[in-house]
């Protein structure tokens, strides 16, 4: 059955978001930063009068990756708590039949451990991110280089 | 009493419409012990609950169920049909008089012994139990409620709205601010602003709970724990009408029971002990609630006997924790503090009371889960005062506002004890090893500097900090921080796992400025500091010992006549002086020494060697003075103890180990003795002029005058004795000469070089000021 999908980019790759994840999709203002945490976690954004967790998913996805001024994020929630994921850009909406990894088809081990399937986009295969995925290894990414 | 009947009365109303599937299943298998625990329960609490209630039939009706149920539970009695219609009939009867109570109908209590008798293990008919009365009053239907119980979860999600609501106020005041405000706008504004404040302690109040309900079980515990243990005990409560978060309130309910049966069990003797002791026979318990700006501190105060700490120390050395010599070191507070050590009991035998695997451990981690904290105050034989210090609400947090280099932090206000300049008077910051040390007033703590814990630069290095002096726990320590900016209520939520794992923090919160801020979690920063308060402990034990170190005899280790070292208590040693060789001489069969015009006794390990003497300790014990030939001094060291020699008396006290080496100690007691009647006379003989300094206390003439001064022969005193008259006053021209002593011709010493024309005297003008003092002395 089709499902909708938002299409981003990050680092530099096309992925699709599952829309029901996603809350809203903002442009993160200032971010305070947290000491101690990981790379991958920025810091702390007000949205409203909300706070959300900012999480860099380029250095979720390669912890040495260097930190870009990125600003788009889609929010999403985990836990009771909110996130705020940092993509390089975001595209339309789409309906599509997500299907799962199957082998011959894998991403490589950082991709496979935040993506849980793929669709098809004229003629692409695009990777699923897998949200709550990228917020759980967000507190380990990067902590060395921290 | 009211809230607390209509409290029972709903509260009742639930438990029985939740006990009704039970009831049923209870008649279907008697024998099922988790049915016949949920009826026995209820029963057991509106007994309990009627008590206090004042209300008779209700109590016996339940008191007589519970003892039926509580032989059952014993395995006593079988729980045949009889006695399991006769108990639910007691249940339904409970139900009727609880509508009828609420409904504020009578109820006859016809029928009520029949419905006890037939508890009674016998066999014959079950009373009937409905009552025509009782079924007139349920026809009546029930009375409009005037309450409504809700789930706290209910009340959580109010309240988070309601922050959220706050906050969005503050973005739009902030967005607004920006702008050219319309007075209108303004006006509506600010009616939102005060109808949303109203609304938040409107939202906060629901929330709140008198914490009688706290208190109103006590009497019942405290009645039945000492009937338990023999004592007697009158009870009094205090402030029932403070209010506390209702969470609050459940989290103190366990903790404040276990205090109550604490103090009986263990802090109030018995009647003969009392007697004994001269107290009257029955103890004395105190609790009491108050509100102390946004916390509550609810005491619990006894007359007993106190905490034993001796035989806690012997207790906890016992489980081999930690050791005896380790625990003995403790000061009294620290050891008071030991009754908080998990598995203890001080009792030696467990008691009904006791034994209920509850210690004081688990009171005091319940009560720093809500950020409380807990004081004791223990006079050994008089009593105990424990104060507990918790927050009025968990939602809203008092806080402090702090800055480490770009960072801010809140930090709760609840664990902050004071807050300091480092480079203020009273407080000293030592580098220990690794570890800094803030020595503030009396009490030595522990620093962590924030800026290294976080790993951001800070301020200019050489900017002073502030010290935030926060408790957790296991003990205090210091926060170093750049700055401490506001203080500022804010509503803290959990951060996101990914930041809660660095252990640094408690919460996220959003405060006015728009900018969301971390609340510290002191016990974390402790942590990531490599703080372990078992280490601050040790160092808190260390640096007594150094302060006590410090009392210890201070020696000077000196090179003496026959080529041995020895050394001699600092304290009897008034100076070192050099003396042109040949100023000992033997004579009359003892060795004396002329200096300054003037014999002195004098001591020599070897007389044949005083020719060539140069250097003396002239020793005084503020009367005599004796001298103590010597080749020269080594060094000042601390004496350890000495072992003392066995022999007879001798210039020779005893033998100390000083880095591997044994060193005599010379015994200026008998030095004294020796030469007690001639260094006496010597004294008297010798009429030295005393001297009075007056400089206002500056030190600068005890530093720079005094020794030349004595050294030309006069006494120096400081301040006068009753009744002395010093020969002559020298005072700093400026300095106002002290009344007793006016009559004794006065040397003015002036600072500047300048002869101003007044008499005084330059204080550098060594001769001139000698000269000066003897024209004084003489005239």
């Amino acid at each position: 059955m089709p499902q909708l999908f938002l299409l981003a980019t990050i680092v530099g790759q096309e992925v699709a978001i599952r829309s029901d994840h996603v809350e809203s999709v903002v442009d993160i203002g200032e971010i305070t930063p947290v000491a101690r945490t990981s790379r991958a976690v920025r810091g702390l954004a007000a949205l409203r009068s909300r706070v959300v967790t900012v999480i860099d998913t380029a250095i979720v996805l390669d912890p040495a990756a260097p930190l870009a001024a990125r600003r788009r994020a889609v929010v999403t929630q985990v836990d009771g708590h909110h996130y705020a994921l940092l993509v390089d850009a975001l595209d339309d909406a789409h309906r599509f039949v997500p299907k799962p990894l199957s082998a011959g088809l894998l991403p490589g081990a950082a991709w496979a451990a935040i993506t849980n399937g793929l669709i098809e986009h004229e003629g692409r295969v695009v990777l699923i991110l897998d949200l709550p995925a990228i917020v759980a290894r967000a507190a380990d990414a990067g902590r060395v280089a921290a | 009493m009211d809230d607390l009947l209509q409290e029972f009365i709903a509260e009742t109303r639930e438990t029985l419409e939740a006990l009704s599937s039970e009831i049923v299943a209870w008649e279907a298998a008697p024998d099922d012990r988790a049915r016949l625990d949920a009826i026995f329960r209820f029963v057991h609490t509106v007994k309990g609950s009627c008590g206090f209630l004042d209300l008779p039939r209700l109590s016996r009706l339940s008191h007589a169920a519970e003892d039926t149920l509580c032989e059952v539970r014993d395995g006593k009695r079988r729980p045949d049909s009889a006695l399991v219609d006769a108990v639910l009939a007691i249940v339904d009867r409970i139900g009727d008089l609880v509508e009828a109570i609420d409904a504020g109908l009578p109820l006859t209590d016809e029928g009520e012994d029949d419905l006890i008798a037939a508890l009674a293990p016998r066999i014959g008919n079950p009373a009937t139990a409905a009552t025509p009365v009782a079924a007139a009053a349920m026809a009546a239907g029930r009375a409009p409620l005037r309450s409504v119980r809700l789930n706290v979860d209910l009340l959580d999600r109010m309240m988070s709205g309601m922050s959220d609501m706050v906050l969005v106020r503050n973005e739009l005041v902030r967005r607004l601010r920006d702008t050219d405000l319309d007075p209108a706008v303004e006006a509506a504004l600010e009616r939102l602003s005060s109808s949303v404040a109203d609304m938040r302690d409107a939202v906060t109040r629901t929330r709140m709970q008198k914490i009688e309900t706290l208190f109103s079980p006590l009497p019942r515990i405290v009645r039945d724990t000492a009937a338990v243990v023999g004592k007697a005990v009158s009870l009094t409560v205090d402030g029932s009408d403070v209010e506390l978060d209702r969470e609050m309130i459940e989290v103190m309910r366990d903790p404040l029971v276990h205090l109550v049966r604490n103090a009986i069990d263990h802090g109030v003797e018995t009647p003969m002990e009392r007697r004994a002791a001269g107290k009257r026979e029955s103890g004395r318990l105190h609790v009491s609630a108050r509100q102390s700006g946004n916390q509550i501190v609810i005491e619990i105060i006894d007359d007993g006997r106190g905490i034993d700490t001796d035989r806690l120390v012997a207790k906890l050395a016992a489980t081999g924790q930690r050791s005896e010599s380790e625990l003995r070191k403790l000061n009294d507070r620290q050891r008071c503090e030991l009754v908080f050590a998990p598995g203890l009991s001080s009792r030696d035998t467990a008691t009904e009371i006791s034994g209920r695997g509850v210690g004081m451990d688990v009171v005091r981690a319940a009560i720093d889960q809500i950020g409380g904290r807990i004081t004791l105050d223990n006079k050994p034989g008089r009593g105990l005062r424990i104060a507990v210090q918790v927050p009025l609400t968990l939602s809203i947090v008092s806080t402090i506002v702090v800055r480490a280099g770009a960072h801010r932090f809140a930090i709760s206000r609840q664990t902050i004890g004071e807050i300091v300049n480092e480079r203020a008077a009273n407080i000293r910051v030592d580098q220990l090893g690794d570890n800094r040390i803030a020595r503030i007033r009396d009490r030595r703590i522990p620093v962590v500097d924030l800026c290294e814990v976080i790993g951001v630069a800070a301020d200019a290095p050489a900017a002073p900090k502030m010290l935030v002096v926060v408790t957790i726990g296991a003990g205090d320590f210091a926060i170093a921080v750049d700055e401490v900016l506001d203080t500022e209520e804010l509503v803290v939520k959990p951060a996101a796992p990914a930041v809660m794992a660095t252990g640094l923090y408690a919460g996220q919160t959003l405060p006015d400025t728009g900018r969301p801020m971390l609340m510290l979690d002191c016990a974390g920063v402790a942590q990531a500091a490599g703080l372990s308060f078992a280490d601050a402990m040790d160092l808190e034990i260390e640096a007594e010992e150094a302060a006590e170190a410090d009392h210890r005899v201070t020696a000077l280790l000196f090179d003496d006549l026959d080529g041995r070292r020895r050394v001699i208590p600092l304290a009897v040693i008034d100076r070192i002086e050099r003396i042109r060789a040949g100023s000992l001489q033997q004579s009359a069969g003892r060795i004396r020494l002329a200096i300054d015009g003037r014999i002195v006794p004098a001591e020599a390990s070897d007389p044949a060697a005083i020719e060539r003497v140069t250097t003396v300790l002239r020793l005084t014990d503020g009367v005599m003075e004796v001298a103590y030939a010597i080749v020269d001094a080594v060094d000042i060291v601390m004496l350890p103890e000495l072992a003392p020699t066995g022999e007879v008396p001798g210039p020779i006290a005893g033998i100390v180990l000083l880095d591997g080496e044994q060193i005599e100690q010379i015994d200026p007691l008998w030095l004294f003795e020796r030469h007690a009647r001639e260094a006496a006379s010597a004294l008297v003989a010798r009429g030295r002029p005393t001297c009075l300094l007056a400089d206002g206390g500056s030190g600068w003439m005890r530093a720079f005058l005094r020794p030349m001064l004595e050294q030309a022969g006069y006494r120096i005193v400081e301040r006068v004795e009753e009744g002395e008259r010093p020969t002559l006053v020298l005072a700093q021209a400026d300095i106002a000469v002290p009344v007793p002593v006016a009559g004794a011709p006065v040397v003015r010493l002036r600072a500047s070089p300048a002869d101003i024309g007044d008499g005084s005297i330059y204080r550098y003008d060594r001769e001139g000021v000698l000269r000066a003092l003897r024209i004084a002395a003489g005239g």
